[in-house]
């Protein structure tokens, strides 16, 4: 059983997933950001790899991962931070990124090597469920990677069932029809969620974007299983002087 | 001009039936295209997939189509042998005169075609990223037109550079919004607008501008222009008793001109089909935007296609004199073309565009625009017969490039 599955089989409510930036604020922020959000509560991480036309986020996103390009991260230079990961990182971790330069690295590659290193999942927004079923999801399956899928307000119930038949792990819901760090109101979310919750899905659903504070966090997690917070954390994270403190700062103000 | 009432359904399947004009299904044209999209975008691409088709070729929508365009674009445009360019080039050399559309490029045909597409659909505002500008007016205009709101997003470093087109489009009532991440330019406008497109779900329509995006975008965008080759092909006939030519020439960005002027003969395989790109300071200088000679095959902006990137895949900024050329990819219908050797792709640097630009003013009277020059500058690069016949796109005018111009002549 994936380490993720395991996860909501143990934790079936107010799950918190942070995701962070890979080389962010430093090049070498990534293990130390990781071990500190394990520490004050996080359990999940998603790990963004930057990419310099990051389509589904927001200017705050957008930035972690010019300074993070900036800093040299590379997908080969990530893989070489995450050699050590499961010394230090027990939660289980996601990678997140778009499509070019996973395939420039090799799709395969990439997998085996994830795989290898101890990342147990992929979220990539921009590879289409056709594609997926074509082509990329055996692949990401033979290594035993689980595979999440978007669905926003917008999806129709016939493609929400689909995407949840095609993911596994947990599904991904975006709060609103936004890039990430958009401030548009939750006030519509809790419709959303709870329609969600009448279609039985199969995985459990994490809320995301938009998810900021304490409140935002309570909001999500009434109708779901939990949600991942981003563009707040990276906000902090820019503003903070020290990883360790600032991590377990935010965390603890989320989840008091 | 009778038989140019005989138009074919711009959206039936049978329009050209074949192996390069059409995308399959899912949008590839062999290797290269789909929709690789984020799911925010799911349900307005969707809906563009399930129903443009069915739209274009639609009689009614067809006749308000070819209605605007003759008698608001101006179209057909000349097809107009340039006899002083024939006999510096050595053949017969035809310049299809896009330059004289409504708003100076063939840009137009495209807004035309996607706003009546939007009315159809029922969206209420109207989002595009320009390059030189000529998108931006050409889709600030079809919204004035439609009295559609219009947003305009364009980079930093274009709005400087191609002044006269900003204060065209707000002079239209459009607002012009800067693109102020990464490059730029081109590249981060359409960045933005995507972004846009994620954040107004519901009543937004994104006219592209060029034969890029996802699915089905370059096969929508491609069959509006494809007026481009269908008008050249009756004006070659009546001009010189045969509808094909030995050569078609473009300049290409994303490539829409290209694709307009090339769309009726690609599947007639002894038409050469050339695409020149813009070289910048040189292919290998390190500022470029001669986009398959330096990319590799890649995804931006939602399709798969021939992508200018690092190693690890990162998105390489372009470099090209010319706003409208400096974009790092092409749409999936020509990386198709350039895989498959279908089409001949060159370049030209900045100083040779110039250069043409300069020689085809005082050779023809025609101030091409500067995209257009690179096109010209292939001319001297090919190897012709004295009978070939060669149509040169002439995608649009140089007004707005009138200060690169003053720049480049200095002070007299
Ligand atoms: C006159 C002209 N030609 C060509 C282009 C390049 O676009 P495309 O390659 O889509 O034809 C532009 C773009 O702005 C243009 O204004």
């Amino acid at each position: 059983m994936s380490i993720i599955k395991d996860l909501f089989n143990r934790k079936k409510e107010r799950v918190l997933n942070v995701y962070c930036t890979a080389g962010f604020p430093e090049l070498n922020s990534t293990i130390p950001v990781m071990k500190a959000l394990e520490a004050s509560g996080a359990d999940l991480i998603e790990l963004g790899m930057p990419y310099s036309d990051p389509l589904a986020d927001g200017p705050v996103i957008q930035q972690s991962g010019l300074k993070a390009l900036a800093n040299g991260m590379t997908i080969a230079v990530l893989f070489d931070q995450l050699k050590e990961m499961r010394k230090s990182v027990s939660v289980p971790v996601i990678l997140m990124g778009y499509m070019n330069p996973v395939l420039q690295y090799g799709f395969e590659a990439f997998c085996q090597k994830a795989a290898e290193v101890g990342v147990d999942g992929l979220i990539l927004p921009d590879l289409p469920e056709y594609e997926f079923e074509t082509m990329y999801g055996a692949i990401i399956k033979k290594y035993g990677l689980d595979f999440i899928f978007l669905v926003t307000p917008e999806t129709s119930e016939k493609r929400i069932k689909k995407l949840d038949q095609l993911s596994t792990g947990f599904l991904y819901a975006v709060s609103s029809s936004s890039t990430t760090g958009s401030d548009k109101n939750m006030t519509d979310v809790s419709a959303y969620l709870k329609r969600l919750q009448s279609y039985q899905l199969q995985n459990p659903v994490l809320v995301g974007f938009g998810i900021k504070d304490k409140a935002s966090f309570d909001a999500a997690c009434a109708h779901a299983s939990g949600a991942i917070i981003g563009t707040a954390y990276i906000k902090a994270l820019e503003s903070g002087t020290n990883v360790e403190t600032t991590t377990a700062a935010f965390l603890n103000q989320v989840l008091q | 001009m009778s038989t140019m009432e005989l138009h074919p359904l711009i959206g039936s399947p049978e329009a050209a039936a074949s192996g390069y004009t059409h995308p399959n299904d899912y949008g590839y044209y062999g290797d290269f295209g789909g929709a690789y999209i984020p799911e925010m975008l799911h349900r307005n691409v969707e809906e563009l997939q399930a129903q443009y088709l069915e739209i274009m070729s639609d009689p009614a929508f067809n006749a308000a189509f070819r209605s605007l365009l003759k008698d608001y674009v101006g179209r057909p445009t000349p097809l107009y042998h340039a006899a002083r360019l024939s006999k510096q080039v050595g053949a017969k050399v035809y310049l299809k005169r896009e330059d004289l559309c409504h708003t100076g490029a063939h840009k137009i045909n495209n807004t035309i075609g996607q706003i009546l597409l939007a009315e159809r659909l029922g969206k209420k505002r109207i989002i595009a990223e320009t390059g030189a500008g000529q998108h931006g007016v050409a889709t600030a205009t079809v919204c004035a037109l439609k009295g559609i709101e219009c947003i305009v997003y364009m980079g930093e470093k274009d709005i400087e550079r191609q002044a006269p087109n900003v204060a065209r489009m707000r002079m239209l009532g459009a607002k012009v919004v800067p693109a102020t991440s990464g490059s730029k330019t081109l590249k981060d406008a359409t960045n933005e607008a995507i972004r846009d497109w994620i954040n107004n779900p519901n009543d937004t329509h994104y006219i592209i501008g060029s034969v890029v995006g996802p699915h089905p975008y370059p096969d929508m965008v491609a069959r509006f222009q494809s007026v481009i080759s269908e008008e050249t092909r009756i004006q070659l006939k009546e001009q010189t008793g045969s509808e094909l030519p030995n050569y078609v020439i473009a300049c290409v960005g994303g490539g829409s001109n290209a694709a307009g002027a090339f769309y009726h003969f690609l599947d007639e395989l002894s038409v050469k089909l050339v695409a020149v790109e813009a070289a910048g300071h040189g292919v290998h200088s390190g500022m470029s935007a001669a986009t398959t000679a330096l990319g590799k095959p890649g995804i931006l902006h939602g399709s798969k296609s021939i992508l200018m990137q690092t190693e690890d895949g990162q998105v390489v900024e372009p470099h090209s004199i010319s706003a409208g050329l400096d974009y790092p990819g092409i749409g999936p219908l020509h990386a198709h073309l350039f895989a498959s050797g279908r089409g001949i792709f060159m370049s030209a640097t900045d100083e040779e565009a110039l250069r043409s630009a300069f020689e085809v003013s005082k050779l023809e009277g025609i101030i091409p625009a500067l995209e257009t020059a690179h096109a010209f500058s292939a001319l001297k690069e090919l190897k012709f017969n004295a009978n070939d016949t060669v149509v040169l796109c002439l995608s649009g005018r140089g007004d707005k490039d009138l200060a690169t111009y003053m720049n480049a002549m200095g002070p007299q």
